[in-house]
């Protein structure tokens, strides 16, 4: 395609650096600086997509991130393969560069000719609220045939099915003041506030460069100078300026307590020689100490018959692209307005050559000198007239308009032929930003519009967007929330409308789509129906017909909305309310919002010293909070349930080695530790000597288990404390709270050491013949180092805390290393132990090792609500200890109420069936349900050294009903099991406890 | 996300910080002196006003010091921090600043 | 039998190399002892073997002659982290505990916990604020600043040697997730 509509000369684009855009296959041609609607404009093309809901042809209405209709699909980066592909991007914001590959979307056989446009006959089904008062019956037809049919008929663009290629990036940035949008009030408060070198300033903008609607403009003059220069000249002055930081291409979407600003900035889009590997977009998180929300104003479409055929576009917009971007959006124009913004465009257009008229809904006595300017222009005015529909169906080809009487008749029609058509309904302060930072809202009756009334945190709106529109007043408006002062002479702005909601007409409005919201397809009429089926909050009218809603936000159709249903329920606006702005101001990527936050950098994999031995040695993982831990050692032809049973029983009748360095583990130190840990866990530590070790449980203050683990007492004042994997930062965050909150006046100090210490577990009968070889300085008999001590020395060498404990019932140590030695020990002590029948094990055997000898995990058997006593330990709850934390709520009256639910086993009446964890437990499965559940399964394996399948579970008075038969739920049904001791295996040899 | 003034590492972003629920609840001296219904208070009555109160909050990812922070829960303010042990400052949600757009 | 200290420190992570201006390298195995002392415990001792703890809270003491070997994290209140050379924990130990006999205090080797990389070049400190939330402008972080925070989603503590120099320590097992993030962070 040529550019048949591209004006001789002027615009903002670059005439030495053509280019070309790949649009629905075919060659399209611009030059740098265009934008994708404005090259189709160039073209002469302005149908550009699809309708939401009716396939009705749609053009491009607006030139800025409000547009709702002409939305693409672009393959950012087609030549590198697949995963650069987004959708519904609003063509007026995609700029041109080579490569680009865009599609229109919706549409099936194609944008010409598209099936579903059958809907737009069908429309009367398509009524507000279709969904919920067509598709009800059959209920089985939603799922199956309606919805699946609704959802391909309707929609938008299609996602993407493949991984993103792109890469985003993240930063953080802190700045005095921070000010969105560099239209000029936005500069003026950029220039003002950065005066002070010593502010940082942040300047963002959502457009490829500064100016804002002075981009648009080619007659405004300040200070005598075209506007441009002065554009220039401020961002010149804030480029020299080291304090300012001016991000183009950023639009700020989300502003939240605080100041906390989220913008996303656009890197790479819009480059042809982006690097691979480049960015593609960047999330700032900026804290700014103020902000000034220079956001503009969006223009009003109106509403009438047809008002979305291709070619009719918003005021402005018509202005934009015939300045800005040198296009003639076609050769027949006219204005329809109620405002006298308007008139501009009219004047611009007809400058550029083309054939203007205007039609104003207002009275001539009702406008202000730009009636004079355009008669002076020589273009027709029709003052008084309404439009009661548009021509033309993939192109708008002409508009039906009439006079309207005093009392608001209908007078003689004529049709005026164009090919283009500028609308205004006036314009609406952009307050999003502002509504989201929770600033309350101000109906301004002059203004027609909901401004900025009080702000919620250090903020300040300045120019349009809290609806103040002319030049000269904007600057002032911006330099005075920079905090300073400008006062430059502008060319007066023309300003002031008349609010209409929908034009007058004689048609019958129940059969005629005027439509209010582009996107949605959501007509006057649907607004009507939905006020007089009782919606009549605003609120409810959005959901109800989905005005407002999509990806544009209602950006374009908000206020008419609001109008239309205040009109009909006789109200004033600001009593129907209005719809709360949420985040994000425009689509904002995933990409952006996660950052580098995927694949490996999805989250920390904490890895312990001797993973890379267990990865080398076939271990299957498995994640414990953010630790990878080793949960069996599958050897060739082995399943978890064939590689438990043997590692299970290596360690029963041999010695099984495993990683227990992911235990938490804190360094308690100083002279009243005894003290703290005696107020800390329920046991008494006062006596405990040093070298012992004791297992200790950590309640809340709520008298629930909190943790457990074995603590050694190193010395008088220094205590060796392991917790559960996952509890070690609570557990720090609990006994610090205590420590500094509640016994200040305590001499203790702790330290995270979980990562200093790698740790090594042997368990079993053969576990001393393993480790004696590298042991010289410590005695390793059992007079001398009973179960239930620990020693330090060196293993292999190195230092090393030895503590004789055990997790199985079996002999054991846990040899504690260095993490950097943690490798080189474990490898040393597996190759000794293949003399001793040496079995790695993981996770998995080790719950089972555990549950065959009643030993419970905390937060597997516990959840937050079982006391010692339910778990059958309180014989280490101290009765002497006047106090610890926990302690008083033991005894209140429902921790010690009969019936409470209590630790046993159970023993399924089949041995080889396994229940579910989880699993429930009732008393007669043939009771009606809901039935009364008694008790959960918490723990359960198939046990090899028990012969048979073994059980944990939590169960209404349990210890007093062993023996008994209960019925626990299966996927199938209901399965018997007994109760019994939640202790199976009876530990033979030098056990533990020997 | 909030800025929070640690008192002793000055404003820092909320991420660093984890709040412990209302404060100046003092643990009381003798627990097993305090009635059932009196100990039940302390453990979970809390007064949750819709206003400024008086939080702990830790420092977690930063200094590791817990501190008492006077937050209004309507506009998320912070109208003061200070440390443990001291006494709450006598100010309300007035004295946080709001410019306006009159 | 391994001879003590002869296991080599095998390095948590290999290096990354990126070709961007900021570099990002593992530091090699230093001494790194968590000290903690309540202030008033300290009764005027400015220095103690060697370590200067007089430095405000988040700040960084070095003397200058021991280019970094004596060198003092002031964490918080009560808390430092002192980092040495990897073959003298024990002798720093010994040296500190034996200047605080009957002074209540605390002093862990965490040596083997912590994992440090600097972070060097033009544009240092946009790289570490591709996720530390906190602000390094010159003014609010200067050379000589050090802290505990947050770098995406692992607790790290940053230290600022130069304007475009940082020292980030995290602990072993979040090295590589701190280390890839770093480094991915100087792609853009």
């Amino acid at each position: 395609m040529s550019q048949p509509f591209r004006r001789p000369s002027g615009g903002r684009i670059d005439r030495s650096r053509p280019l070309a855009v790949t649009f629905n296959g075919k060659r399209l041609e611009g030059f740098a600086g265009d934008t994708v609607a404005s090259m189709l404009i160039a073209s002469g093309q302005h149908l550009a997509g699809r309708s939401f809901k009716y396939h009705r042809p749609r053009g491009i209405l607006s030139h800025g991130s409000d547009e709702p209709s002409a939305l693409l699909s672009v393959d950012w980066r087609a030549d590198r393969g697949p995963g650069y592909r987004d959708p519904n991007n609003r063509a007026s914001v995609v700029e041109a560069r080579d490569g680009l590959v865009v599609n229109t979307q919706n549409h099936w056989p194609s944008l010409e000719t598209d099936i579903g446009a059958v809907n737009d006959l069908l429309s009367p089904v398509f009524v507000a609220g279709f969904y919920y008062k067509t598709f009800m019956w059959p209920r089985k037809f939603w799922d199956r045939v309606y919805e699946p049919v609704i959802r391909k008929a309707a929609g938008l663009g299609e996602a993407p099915d493949v991984k993103d290629a792109d890469r985003y990036s993240n930063r953080h940035a802190h700045c005095d003041v921070l000010v969105v949008g560099a239209g000029p009030a936005g500069l003026a408060a950029a220039l003002a506030a950065s005066a002070d070198g010593t502010k940082r300033v942040i300047l963002a903008d959502e457009g490829s460069e500064p100016g804002g609607a002075l981009l648009n403009d080619t007659t405004a003059t300040i200070d005598g100078r075209p506007a441009k220069e002065w554009v220039a000249g401020a961002v010149a002055t804030l480029d020299a300026r080291e304090n300012v930081v001016i991000l183009p291409r950023t639009t700020a979407f989300g502003y939240y307590n605080h100041n906390h600003v989220c913008m996303v900035e656009r890197i790479s889009d819009h480059r042809a020689d982006a690097p691979e590997g480049l960015a593609r977009e960047r999330l700032w998180q900026v804290r700014a100490g103020e902000v000034v929300l220079a956001t503009g104003s969006h223009e009003r479409p109106l509403v009438f018959e047809n008002n979305d055929r291709p070619g009719i576009m918003l005021a402005e917009s018509v202005r934009a692209y015939l300045n800005r971007w040198a296009v003639l959006p076609g050769n027949e124009l006219v204005v329809v307005t109620s405002s006298a913004s308007a008139y501009r465009t009219a004047l611009d257009a007809k400058a550029a050559g083309m054939r203007v008229s205007i039609v104003d809904i207002r009275l001539e006595a009702d406008c202000g000198p730009e009636f004079a300017a355009a008669k002076d222009a020589g273009i027709t005015v029709r003052s008084g007239h309404t439009v009661i529909r548009a021509l033309g169906k993939k192109r708008v080809t002409g508009l039906v308009v009439s006079p309207i009487g005093r009392d608001g008749t209908i007078g003689e029609k004529t049709t005026l032929a164009c090919d283009c058509v500028a609308m205004s309904g006036g314009w609406t302060p952009s307050v999003h930003l502002f509504s989201q930072s929770r600033g309350k809202l101000r109906f301004d009756v002059e203004l027609d519009a909901f401004v900025p009334g009080t702000s919620a945190q250090a903020e300040r709106s300045a120019g349009a967007c809290r609806g103040v529109y002319d030049l000269t007043e904007v600057i002032a408006d911006g330099a005075k929330a920079g905090g300073g002062e400008l006062a430059p002479e502008a060319t007066a702005s023309f300003t002031g409308f008349q609010p209409v909601r929908v034009l007058p007409t004689d048609a019958d409005a129940s059969k005629v789509k005027a439509f209010v919201d582009f996107q949605n397809d959501v007509t006057a009429k649907d607004i009507r129906l939905a006020v007089r089926e009782g919606f009549e909050s605003i609120e409810h009218v959005k959901r109800y017909t989905t005005t407002g809603m999509a990806t544009d936000q209602g950006k374009t159709s908000n206020m008419n909305a609001l109008g239309l249903v205040a009109g009909i329920l006789d109200r004033p606006l600001p009593a129907v309310g209005t719809t709360t702005f949420r985040p994000p101001y425009t689509p904002v990527s995933f990409g952006a919002l996660i950052g580098p936050a995927r694949d490996e950098l999805f989250d920390p994999v904490r890895k312990t010293p001797i993973d890379p031995w267990a990865e080398a040695n076939g271990a299957v993982f498995e994640p414990v909070a953010l630790w990878r831990r080793a949960k069996y050692f599958p050897r060739v032809g082995e399943d978890m349930h064939a590689a438990v049973a043997r590692e299970t029983r290596a360690v029963r009748t041999h010695v099984g080695i495993f990683d227990a360095s992911t235990l938490g583990k804190i360094e308690v130190i100083g002279p009243d530790a005894a003290e703290f840990m005696n107020r800390i866990y329920t046991n008494a530590w006062t006596k405990l000597k040093t070298g012992g070790c004791r297992y200790g449980l950590m309640l809340r203050e709520d008298g629930f288990v909190y943790d457990d683990g074995v603590v050694a007492r190193l010395a008088e004042d220094r205590f060796h404390v392991t917790t559960t994997t996952g509890g070690a930062p609570r557990v720090m965050r609990h006994m610090e709270d205590y420590l500094q909150t509640e016994w200040p006046d305590l001499d203790v100090f702790l330290t995270s050491i979980t990562e200093q210490w790698a740790v090594i577990a042997l368990q079993g009968p053969n576990a001393r013949k393993v480790l004696d070889p590298f042991v010289t300085d410590i005695d390793l008999t059992e007079a001398a180092f009973p179960h239930m001590t620990v020693k330090t020395g060196y293993v292999c060498g190195v230092p090393c805390r030895l503590f004789r404990v055990s997790f199985t019932g079996e002999l054991g140590f846990e040899v504690n290393v260095p993490a950097d030695y943690g490798e080189a020990v474990w490898k040393t002590l597996y190759e000794e132990g293949q003399k001793h029948g040496i079995t790695p094990y993981g996770t998995e055997a080790m719950h089972v090792l555990r549950a065959e000898v009643g030993y419970v995990v905390v937060g597997q058997e516990t959840d937050g609500t079982v006391t010692p006593d339910d778990l059958g330990l309180s014989g280490l709850v101290s009765k002497v200890k006047p106090d610890f934390v926990g302690k008083r709520s033991l005894t209140r009256p429902d921790m010690i109420a009969a019936g409470r639910r209590q630790l046993v086993g159970l023993l399924t009446k089949t041995p080889d069936e396994v229940l579910d964890e989880g699993a429930q437990v009732v008393d007669d499965p043939a009771q009606p349900i809901p039935m009364k559940m008694i008790g959960h399964v918490t723990s359960s394996y198939a046990s090899s050294n028990c012969g048979r399948s073994i059980a944990m579970a939590m169960i209404d008075a349990g210890r007093e009903r062993i023996g008994e038969t209960v019925f626990v739920t299966t996927p199938a049904g209901f399965t018997e099991a007994v109760i019994s001791n939640a202790v199976f295996y009876d530990v033979k040899g030098e056990t533990a406890d020997a | 996300m909030l800025l929070i003034d640690c008192p002793y590492c000055g404003k820092r972003p909320e991420v660093e910080f984890h709040c412990g629920g209302e404060a100046h609840i003092a643990r009381p001296e003798t627990p097993t002196a305090v009635g059932d219904a009196d100990w039940g208070s302390f453990l979970y009555y809390r007064t949750n006003p819709k206003g400024v109160q008086a939080e702990r909050w830790l420092h977690g990812h930063g200094c590791g010091r817990w501190f008492n922070a006077l937050r209004d829960t309507v506009s998320d303010a912070f109208v003061a921090t200070y440390e443990m042990g001291k006494p709450r400052p006598d100010r309300d949600a007035a004295t946080a600043s709001t410019p306006s757009n009159a | 039998m391994l001879e003590r200290n002869l296991a080599r420190r095998a390095p948590t992570v290999s290096p990354l190399v990126s070709e961007a201006s900021v570099t990002v390298r593992p530091l090699d195995p230093q001494g790194r002892l968590a000290f903690r002392i309540k202030p008033a415990a300290l009764a005027g001792r400015g220095t103690i073997d060697g370590f200067d703890l007089t430095g405000a809270i988040n700040s960084r003491t070095s003397p200058e002659a021991d280019s970094g070997m004596r060198t003092a994290l002031r964490l918080g209140p009560d808390e430092w982290m002192l980092i040495t050379a990897a073959d003298e924990v024990d002798e720093r130990c010994e040296a500190i505990s034996a200047a605080l006999t009957g002074v209540p205090h605390s002093l862990v080797d965490v040596s083997h916990r912590d994992v440090g990389f600097s972070v060097e070049g033009p544009g240092a400190d946009v790289v570490v604020n591709a996720g530390c939330p906190i602000d390094l402008a010159a003014k609010a972080f200067p050379a000589g600043s050090a802290t505990r925070t947050i770098l995406g989603k692992a607790e790290i503590v940053l230290a600022r040697l130069a304007a475009d120099r940082f020292t980030v320590t995290t602990w072993r097992t979040f090295a590589p997730y701190v280390q890839g993030f770093l480094v991915e962070a100087t792609r853009s």
